[in-house]
């Protein structure tokens, strides 16, 4: 049985943030499950993906965000409970279906969890999600545990089927990722999926006819969300003293440990808002009439903190607020116990011993890189031989932006998924130099295709290279539509890559394997020759991730690949410079340095013998 | 006798794949086993290709589970110049328990910088905190017959010491509860082989050094 899946225990288990939303909606009763993955949202689907046949429930790895939310409000609008996944940016891909749903609303429980990702600990920027609860309209649970990950799950979606409105639980990296006892309930068997509909296209289509409609319904409801807020368990006041901290989520424990460090803690009342959209501006004012001046403690921006002068300015209150700003609460990044002691000894004058922090020494870095053999290192050397620092790369989002690294440095522009390719067509449009643009296989599928269909249909001359290694890597190797590996081995693809391409209208393509150097090579250099007669071409580059594949088919590796010292190979170092695989070391001895390769870390991939004959393969038993 | 303890901060680092969340996840199972409060951290994604990981586990009275510059009570490293990289989290009360078995960045292998002796990185780190203890992971794994579980032996060696008030019991309990049964056997007697080091190390360390980190009350 799926440890998840377990029965009421009395001991509590110990569950990752993740995890613990995963038992909260069993225990709700869910029934759909779809989500793509995206750090540090994954392991809630990888979960859910796990025990859902066990569990009796639909569990399904969407192609993106969007889809994954539409997936769900259908069946919650035929009265079946569900949830969809998120990491923050996938909410903005998602945006679109969210603003409207809003307005229709659901039949049953829809829980929509979006994971921020404040310090960009794997993300490509910060944002701050909250403002999406408060631009909808829908409810928003903040945790700051595992134990409360858990509890506002179920109650999220009591929330969301008491006011027929999907319900947002908000989360951290350090919310998600964090790992804590959690006392368990029950699990209700799931009997079957069915749900029922009825026709009500004038509640159902929104038209501008039903959206006007929905608008003033969605309005009318506001007040009463609020007063569910300003009631809420899930916001309370603890202490007693003449100061005053609001906060929320894992800020709330940095606040206890602070002013326990310090030594304060008799001295402040602190307000914690779980319920953290409608802000409960009433509640709010209550607390702040009671404090001679207030801190408000937040991630990112100042979301609670508006809503603290608000509450102000509508009470008349003249207590003094404070918040982001110099000296205080930082807007980048995570805070700590130790930023969060800074901001309440600044701000409420409290002396504190500085304690002497060790400065960081000098040490060689070491930062992520490509797995050796990784075939992604071996299609950026093939591109970079062939169009070499002359052409633009864009690229997107997944393990393959590693190449932004030395020595390959093969990525120029990113901003979010399918990037690449789209802004391929911008940057050949104005610029007199190939453009060579780079997309996972994943990646592709969640938001490359328009970028491509749109490409083709405008006459954009670009090459796109699709980095195809069967899996969705760089979030632990979960499958998407055209994967040839399953659990049990290999499989028919759902979609077949190539057939996708060439119905997108590009006529020029064709797929190579990156690990055969030589046939490569010449196919990407009728590429280039066939660039000039414009149009968009794409070579889809196809070898399985070595990590994934290992785990799948078990392949022990035959052989492994060794330097020959003989030949003087150290002069040239084209295998460090131009190709870089981690299994590379160099070795001094009697004063000349040579190129070995370590053998626990090659995994036989070739590459390397291939462009440079001091390097051959050996035998292993 | 219960004993109760004030915040104790644990910070795990190492190299992606040296199973340092898995450490982590251990020493979190052990303190659920004696009933203590604890909360972990960890971070994954990108990180983990190659580069450093870090974790960790906050014991008793602590809320947060994020470990600030200056605040690590233990330094658990995997491996020693992330034990010297760690430096900014710790006091000169910390105790650091580092591997001695080198993984060398990829900057290093190609000769872009470096790796320092480790003679040198120890003596950036041993002035510094109340005590630094090296372990020689691999070799005590591969005695003890788990050349793969060089991260439990780390675990062992954590427990042996008496930092933490969680028996030996607590931490094998914790053990067949998190790893399937066919890598319980190795994974235990690389526990015991860190557990007898950890122990000798303990009792050099004496109890100045650690009563300052916890303490116990009836």
């Amino acid at each position: 049985m799926h440890e998840l899946l377990i029965s009421q225990t009395d001991r509590p288990q110990l569950l990752m943030g993740n995890e613990a939303i995963v038992r909260g909606a069993l225990e709700s009763g869910v029934r759909i499950v779809a989500a793509y993955p995206g750090t540090p949202s994954s392991e809630i689907i990888d979960s859910f993906s796990q025990l859902g046949q066990e569990a009796g429930i639909h569990v399904e790895y969407a192609v993106n965000e969007k889809v994954s939310m539409e997936v769900c409000c259908a069946a919650a609008l035929c009265g079946v409970r569900s949830l969809c996944a998120m990491k923050h940016v996938g909410l903005n891909v998602a945006a679109d279906a969210f603003m409207t749903l809003a307005y229709v609303g659901v039949k049953a429980g829809m829980v929509i969890v979006v994971a921020d990702d404040p310090s960009l600990h794997s993300s490509q920027n910060e944002q701050d999600s909250r403002f999406y609860a408060r631009m909808s309209g829908v409810p928003m649970l903040e945790p700051s545990t595992p134990q409360e990950a858990y509890l506002m799950t179920l109650e999220a979606f009591r929330i969301s089927e008491k006011f027929a409105t999907p319900c947002l639980l908000r989360t951290t990296t350090r919310v998600n990722h964090c790992r804590g006892p959690v006392k368990i309930g029950t699990i209700q068997p799931v009997k079957d999926l069915s749900g029922e509909f009825k026709k009500d296209p004038f509640n159902l289509v929104v038209i501008p006819a039903v959206g006007r409609k929905l608008r003033l319904d969605m309005l009318e409801r506001a007040p009463k969300l609020l007063a569910e807020s300003e009631s809420s368990p899930l916001n309370f006041i603890s202490g007693k003293g003449e100061f005053g901290i609001i906060t929320s989520g894992v800020s709330f424990l940095h606040v206890q440990d602070a002013i326990t460090a310090m030594g304060i803690g008799e001295r402040f009342k602190i307000l914690k808002l779980g319920f953290s959209y409608p802000r409960p501006t009433a509640l709010i004012a209550e607390f702040l009439s009671g404090v001679t001046k207030a801190l408000v403690i937040e991630e990112l921006e100042p979301f609670l903190e508006e809503a603290a002068r608000l509450s102000a300015q509508i009470s008349k209150l003249p207590v003094e607020i404070g918040g982001k700003g110099e000296g205080l609460v930082p807007m980048a990044f995570e805070l700590d116990p130790a930023k969060v002691k800074v901001a309440i000894g600044n701000y409420f004058g409290v002396s504190r011993p500085a304690p002497k922090i060790y400065e960081m020494p000098e040490l060689p870095q070491r930062p992520p890189n490509l797995c050796p053999g990784c075939p992604h290192r071996a299609t950026y050397y093939l591109m970079k031989t062939v169009f070499g620092e002359e052409a633009v790369y864009p690229s997107d989002i997944g393990c393959y932006t590693l190449g932004i690294l030395p020595p390959l440095r093969m990525a120029d522009f990113l901003i979010c998924m399918g990037s690449g390719v789209s802004s391929a067509a911008g940057f050949s449009t104005v610029l007199d130099r190939p453009v060579v643009a780079f997309i996972g296989d994943s990646t592709f599928f969640h938001a490359g295709i328009p970028g491509l269909v749109n490409a083709v249909s405008n006459g954009h001359r670009f090459l796109l290279v699709i980095l195809d290694n069967g899996t969705t890597a760089m979030t632990g190797h979960q499958p998407h539509p055209g994967v040839e590996l399953g659990p049990g081995g290999r499989i028919e693809p759902k979609v077949s890559l190539e057939k996708l391409v060439r119905g997108c209208g590009v006529n020029r393509t064709a797929t190579i394997n990156p690990l055969q150097v030589k046939k490569s090579l010449q196919v990407i250099h009728e590429f280039k020759d066939g660039l000039n007669e414009g149009g968009v071409s794409v070579i889809i580059s196809k070898s399985p991730c070595p990590l994934f594949e290992n785990r799948i088919l078990k392949k022990k590796k035959k052989i492994v690949f060794k330097t020959d010292e003989s030949k003087s190979c150290a002069d040239c170092k084209k295998c460090l410079t131009e190709l870089g695989c981690p299994a590379f070391y160099v070795e001094s001895s009697e004063g000349v340095e040579h190129v070995l390769i370590n053998e626990s870390l090659c995994i036989g991939c070739s590459v390397c013998s291939q462009i440079c004959d001091s390097i051959s393969p050996r035998r292993i038993s | 006798m219960e004993k109760e303890i004030k915040a104790l901060r644990i910070f795990f680092t190492g190299v992606g794949g040296q199973g340092t969340l898995l450490a982590t996840r251990l020493v979190g199972e052990a303190a659920l086993e004696e009933g203590q409060p604890v909360l972990m951290s960890e971070i994954h994604g990108m990180a983990q290709r190659g580069g450093v990981v870090e974790s960790s586990a906050v014991l008793g009275s602590a809320a947060s589970p994020i470990i600030a510059d200056g605040e690590a009570d233990v330094v658990i490293a995997f491996e020693p110049l992330e034990a010297a990289r760690a430096l900014p989290k710790c006091n000169p009360k910390t105790i650091t328990i580092t591997s001695t078995n080198r993984i060398m960045p990829f900057t290093v292998a190609i000769g872009q910088s470096v790796y320092p002796d480790p003679d040198t990185l120890y003596r950036m780190i041993e002035p510094r905190v109340a005590a630094l203890i090296r372990v020689d992971a691999d070799e005590l794994a591969s005695s003890a017959g788990a050349e793969r579980s060089s991260n439990v032996v780390m675990i062992g060696v954590l427990a042996g010491t008496g930092i933490l008030p969680l028996s030996k019991k607590s931490f094998e309990r914790a053990l067949r509860h998190v790893l399937p049964e066919r890598l319980i056997e190795a994974n235990l007697r690389a526990l015991e082989a860190g557990y007898a080091f950890g122990s000798r190390a303990g009792r050099k360390l004496g109890r100045a050094t650690i009563g300052s980190l916890t303490h116990t009350t009836v």
